[in-house]
C-alpha cells in the first residue's frame, strides 16, 4: 500500500479568514486503498482543509492534485464530478424526499428532460444492494435512523465513481452498533481501492478502522504517522502539545466510596416513574455528591430519563420525591425551583443561544429562576460571569462575545456555567462531551468530579462508556427504553460487564434492589 | 453477510404522506353530496363546470403559489401583480395597442416582479414575506398610478376569449379561462414531478442547507419559483381581465390569502417539501363549492365564505400537524 502513487496530495496548503491563520504550509496526501485519519483538536484546521479541498474555500497558498494533475475545485459539485466526494458530519440529506430521490438528485438519468423515475429507483436498489443495504427506497430518508441515512449519504456519494470519499464525523451521532456497520462499508470501499479521508473525535474508532493518521494542530501539520507506530497516548500528545494527565489525575484522586454517599440522605427519590412510549417505568435514587452514571445505546431512553427528571416531559405514572417529599415536576420551572438543573444534549437547537453573549448566555437560567421583572445587578453578573468564565477556562475570555463564536467545547462550558450559577443540587449533564475536543472533555470531568465532592448530585449521560465508567459512583444501565440494572461502580464493573449488560439486558435482580 | 434490521415504519409510507390531499377530496365530496342532496339543481353538471369557470384565475395563481410554497417561501405579491396585469392590458387595450402585443407585454410583467423579488430574496437574504408585502404595495400603486377608475374592454379579442363557450350538445359549457387554467395545472404538475427544477423544489423545502451542500442550484431555483409565481400572477390577471372585461384597480385585493388557504388547504405544507398540485386544485375546488353552496342557500351573507374558509384552514393546519409532515 505504501509503495502506490498518492491519488491526491496537498502541498504548502495555507488559508486565512480576517483575523485567523486556519492554515499554514499544511502538506497532505492520500493513497488509493487506504482509511486517513485526520486528527487534532477543535480549531486545529481540520474542517478547513476538508473546505479547502473541496472547494467551498479558495485557497490562499499552495497546490492540490488529484492523480498528479493539479486541480482547484468551485465547489463541492465540482469536486465530486472529479471523484472526491464528502458525508458531512450533520446527515445533508431531504428528510421529505425518498431515499432514492436523496441519493441521485441533481444527477437524475433522464430522456427528453423527464426524470426517468424507474431507473432512478432500480440503480438506487444497485448501489444500497453494495452496502448492503436492503430498504426500500421509495420511502422518505426521514423515515429511517440516522445510521441508515448517513449510509444513503455515502451511496450518494461514492455513486459519482467517487476515488476519494471524505467522512467528515461520521459517527458522532450513530451508536456501536451502527458505527460497526459503518466501518464494514468503509472497508468493503477501501479494499475497492477508494480512498477515505476519515474525520473523528473518537480515538477508539481511529484505532478501529484507520490506516494512517495525519496529525494537525493550530493549522499546522504536526506529522503524518502509519497508526502502528502511533500509540493512542502518543497521539493526543501530538494533538495536544502536551501531555495529557488530567484524565490521569482524576484517576487517582481518592473518591468518597459509594455506601459514604448512600449513608447520607437521599436528595431525589424516584419510583416507578414512567412515560408510555417514552421510557418504562423505573426506580432511580441519587444522593446529594453522588454522581449516578446513565449508560446504553443511542435511543434506548437515556434522554427521556433526563427530561422527566427535569419535567420537560410530563410523566403519566409513578412519584418522585426531592428530600423526602412529595412533589409533581410538571415543568421545567418546578424543577429549578427544587434544584434540579438540565444540559441539554442538544446544544444548538436546545440550550446554546448564539446571538447572545457568554455573559447573556450565562445568567439566562438564574434570571428565569428570579423572575423576569427582578434583573440581576450588573455587578452581580460581571461577578459570576467573571468567576465561571476562570472556573472553567472559557477561552476567549471575554463575556461580551457572541456564543456563536466559541468553539463546541467552549460552548459547552458556557452552557454548564448557565447552570452552575443557579447553584443546582442535582445537575443532568446529556451527553455533555459529545463533538468537543479531547482537551475539553477532560475539563469537563474534572469539574464533574469536583462539583459532586463539593457535595452537588450529578446524572451524567454519556455514549463513551469509559467516561461513565471514570465519575460515576454508580452506573444505570438503559435497554430499549427500559431502566435494566444499576450498577455500583466498584472494582468488579469494567467496560465489558457494563457492555454485556447493555447488550443481554441481564442482572436484573439487581435493578429491583 | 447479516443486513440490518432495518424497515420504515409502516405509518411512514404513502398513505400518510398522501392523508392531507385524500382529507381534502373526501371534504370535496362531502361538501358536494350536501349540495346535491340539499339543492335539485346543484347536480347539474354545469355547476361543476361554472366553480372552475368562476375560479380559472384562482387556480392558475394558487398554481404559482404552490411552487413558491413547497420551497419554504411565501409570494404576497400575487393578488396585486394579477390585477395590475388586467389594469395594464385594459388601459394598453384603451390606448389602441393591438391585442396579441398588449398580452405578451401584460404577460411579462408578472414575471419580471417575480424575478426581481426573487433575487432580493436570494442575493440578499431577505424573508421572502417582506419582500413580497413590498412588491404587493408596489403592483397596488402601480395600478392606481394608470387610472384611479375602472377601465373596461372592448377589444375584439378580449370580447371573443371572454364570451366563447366550448359545450357539449345539452347546453353545458367552460369557458376558455378553463382550458387555460387545465393547460397550466397539467404543465407544472409534470414540472414538479419529471424536471429537475421540479425536484429542486421540493429538496429545497425539505432541507435549503442540505441542497446546497447536495450541490444543487439553490439559488436559481429560489429566484425560479417566484419567476413562476410571477407568471402565474400574469396568467391569472389575464384570465381575471377575460372573466370581468375590465381592469379596475381595487380588484383581487386580498386574493393573495385565498389563494395561500386554497394551497394550504389542498394539502401543501407551509414549512414547504411536501404538497402535490392536485391538492391545489382540490384546494380550490374546496373554495368554490362553499361559494357555490353558499349562493345556493341565498340567505346567507357571502361573509359566511370567509367564515368557513377559516374554519377549514385551521383544521388542515392542525391535520397536518397532528399527521405529522413537519420535518424540520
Amino acid at each position: 500500500m505504501t509503495d502506490s502513487r498518492p491519488v491526491l496530495t496537498m502541498t504548502g496548503i495555507s488559508k486565512s479568514f480576517p483575523g485567523v491563520r486556519a492554515l499554514h504550509n499544511v502538506d497532505f496526501r492520500l493513497l488509493p486503498g487506504e482509511v486517513h485519519a485526520l486528527m487534532g483538536e477543535n480549531g486545529a484546521g481540520k474542517s478547513t482543509l476538508i473546505k479547502v479541498l473541496t472547494g467551498v474555500y479558495g485557497i490562499d497558498e499552495g497546490n492540490v492534485t488529484l492523480d498528479g494533475e493539479q486541480v482547484a475545485f468551485n465547489g463541492p459539485m465540482q469536486a465530486a464530478a472529479a471523484g472526491v466526494s464528502t458525508v458531512y458530519q450533520e446527515v445533508n440529506l431531504c428528510p421529505n424526499l425518498s431515499v432514492a430521490e436523496n441519493i441521485f438528485i441533481g444527477r437524475e438519468p433522464r430522456r427528453f428532460g423527464a426524470v426517468r423515475w424507474g431507473e432512478v429507483r432500480r440503480r438506487a436498489r444497485q448501489l444500497l444492494a453494495r452496502l448492503d443495504l436492503d430498504i426500500d427506497v421509495t420511502a422518505p430518508v426521514a423515515s429511517y435512523s440516522l445510521a441508515v441515512q448517513q449510509m444513503v449519504a455515502i451511496a450518494r456519494a461514492i455513486d459519482v465513481q467517487a476515488r476519494v470519499l471524505i467522512l467528515d464525523e461520521p459517527t458522532s451521532s450513530l451508536d456501536a452498533g451502527e458505527v460497526a456497520q459503518l466501518f464494514r462499508i468503509m472497508r468493503q470501499l477501501r479494499d475497492e481501492g477508494i480512498a477515505i479521508l476519515f474525520v473523528t473525535h473518537f480515538l477508539d474508532q481511529v484505532y478501529g478502522i484507520a490506516d494512517r493518521i495525519t496529525v494537525l494542530r493550530n493549522g499546522t501539520l504536526v506529522g503524518e504517522y502509519p497508526i502502528a507506530e502511533l500509540p493512542q497516548l502518543a497521539l493526543v500528545e501530538k494533538m495536544i502539545g502536551k501531555e495529557l494527565d488530567v484524565l490521569d489525575r482524576i484517576d487517582e484522586q481518592p473518591r468518597p466510596t459509594t455506601a459514604a454517599i448512600e449513608s447520607g440522605a437521599p436528595f431525589v427519590q424516584v419510583s416507578q416513574l414512567g412515560r408510555r412510549g417514552a421510557v418504562a417505568p423505573f426506580s432511580l435514587t441519587i444522593h446529594a455528591g453522588e454522581v449516578v452514571g446513565l449508560a446504553g445505546l443511542l435511543g434506548s431512553g437515556r434522554t427521556e430519563v433526563a427530561r422527566l427528571l427535569f419535567g420537560a416531559d410530563r410523566a403519566d405514572r409513578g412519584e418522585v420525591q426531592v428530600d423526602g417529599a412529595r412533589t409533581g415536576l410538571r415543568n421545567p420551572v418546578q424543577a429549578i425551583e427544587r434544584g434540579i438543573g438540565f444540559c441539554s444534549e442538544n446544544r444548538r437547537a436546545e440550550g446554546i443561544i448564539g446571538d447572545l453573549s457568554v455573559r447573556e448566555n450565562m445568567i439566562l437560567a438564574m434570571q428565569a429562576a428570579r423572575g423576569w421583572l427582578r434583573p440581576i445587578p450588573r455587578r452581580r453578573q460581571d461577578e459570576l460571569v467573571d468567576r465561571y468564565i476562570k472556573a472553567l477556562s472559557i477561552r476567549p475570555a471575554n463575556p461580551d462575545m457572541p456564543v456563536r463564536n466559541l468553539s463546541g467545547g467552549n460552548q459547552q462550558k458556557v452552557l454548564l456555567a448557565r447552570w452552575l450559577i443557579t447553584e443546582p443540587r442535582l445537575l443532568i449533564l446529556d451527553e455533555p462531551t459529545r463533538g468537543i475536543d479531547i482537551g475539553a472533555k477532560a475539563e469537563i470531568q474534572r469539574l464533574v468530579v469536583e462539583l459532586s465532592d463539593g457535595g452537588m448530585a450529578v446524572l451524567f449521560i454519556s455514549a463513551e462508556l469509559e467516561e461513565v465508567l471514570r465519575l460515576s459512583h454508580k452506573i444505570a444501565v438503559m435497554r430499549d427504553r427500559e431502566l435494566v440494572a444499576q450498577l455500583d461502580n466498584d472494582d468488579t464493573v469494567d467496560a465489558d460487564r457494563v457492555m454485556q449488560t447493555i447488550a443481554s439486558g441481564t442482572e436484573r435482580e439487581e435493578a429491583s434492589r | 453477510m447479516s443486513t440490518f434490521p432495518i424497515s420504515a415504519p409502516s405509518w411512514a409510507k404513502l398513505p400518510r404522506r398522501h392523508m392531507p390531499v385524500l382529507a381534502t377530496l373526501a371534504l370535496l365530496l362531502v361538501m358536494y353530496g350536501i349540495g346535491v342532496s340539499q339543492y335539485r339543481a346543484f347536480s347539474n353538471v354545469q355547476v361543476v363546470f361554472n366553480v372552475f369557470i368562476d375560479n380559472g384565475f384562482l387556480l392558475v395563481i394558487a398554481v404559482g403559489m404552490t411552487f413558491v410554497i413547497l420551497t419554504g417561501g411565501i409570494d404576497l405579491s400575487v393578488g396585486s401583480v394579477a390585477a395590475m396585469t388586467a389594469m395594464v392590458s385594459a388601459w394598453l387595450l384603451q390606448s389602441g395597442l393591438p391585442a396579441l402585443l398588449v398580452l405578451v407585454i401584460a404577460l411579462l410583467i408578472g414575471p419580471t416582479l417575480g424575478f426581481l423579488m426573487g433575487c432580493a430574496i436570494h442575493f440578499f437574504d431577505i424573508q421572502p414575506f417582506i419582500v413580497t408585502l413590498a412588491g404587493m404595495f408596489f403592483a397596488r400603486g402601480m395600478c392606481t398610478f394608470i387610472s384611479d377608475a375602472s377601465i373596461p374592454i372592448t377589444d375584439g379579442f378580449w370580447t371573443t376569449m371572454s364570451q366563447y363557450r366550448i359545450g357539449d350538445p345539452r347546453g353545458n359549457f367552460v369557458s376558455i379561462s378553463v382550458l387555460v387554467a387545465f393547460a397550466v395545472v397539467l404543465i407544472a404538475a409534470y414540472v414538479l414531478a419529471y424536471t429537475r427544477l421540479g425536484r429542486n423544489v421540493y429538496a429545497i423545502g425539505g432541507n435549503p442547507q442540505s441542497a446546497l451542500l447536495m450541490g444543487l442550484p439553490v439559488g436559481r431555483t429560489r429566484i425560479a419559483v417566484y419567476t413562476i409565481s410571477g407568471l402565474c400572477a400574469a396568467i391569472g390577471g389575464i384570465l381575471l381581465s377575460f372573466y370581468t372585461l375590465s381592469g379596475a384597480p381595487l380588484i383581487a385585493i386580498g386574493m393573495e390569502l385565498d389563494v395561500i388557504a386554497a394551497v394550504v388547504i389542498g394539502g401543501t405544507v407551509l414549512t414547504g417539501g411536501s404538497g402535490y398540485i392536485f391538492g391545489t386544485v382540490l384546494g380550490v375546488l374546496v373554495l368554490g363549492v362553499i361559494q357555490t353552496l353558499i349562493t345556493f342557500d341565498g340567505s346567507l351573507n357571502s361573509w359566511w365564505t370567509k367564515i368557513v374558509i377559516g374554519g377549514l384552514l385551521f383544521a388542515f393546519i392542525l391535520l397536518q400537524r397532528l399527521i405529522g409532515i413537519r420535518y424540520k
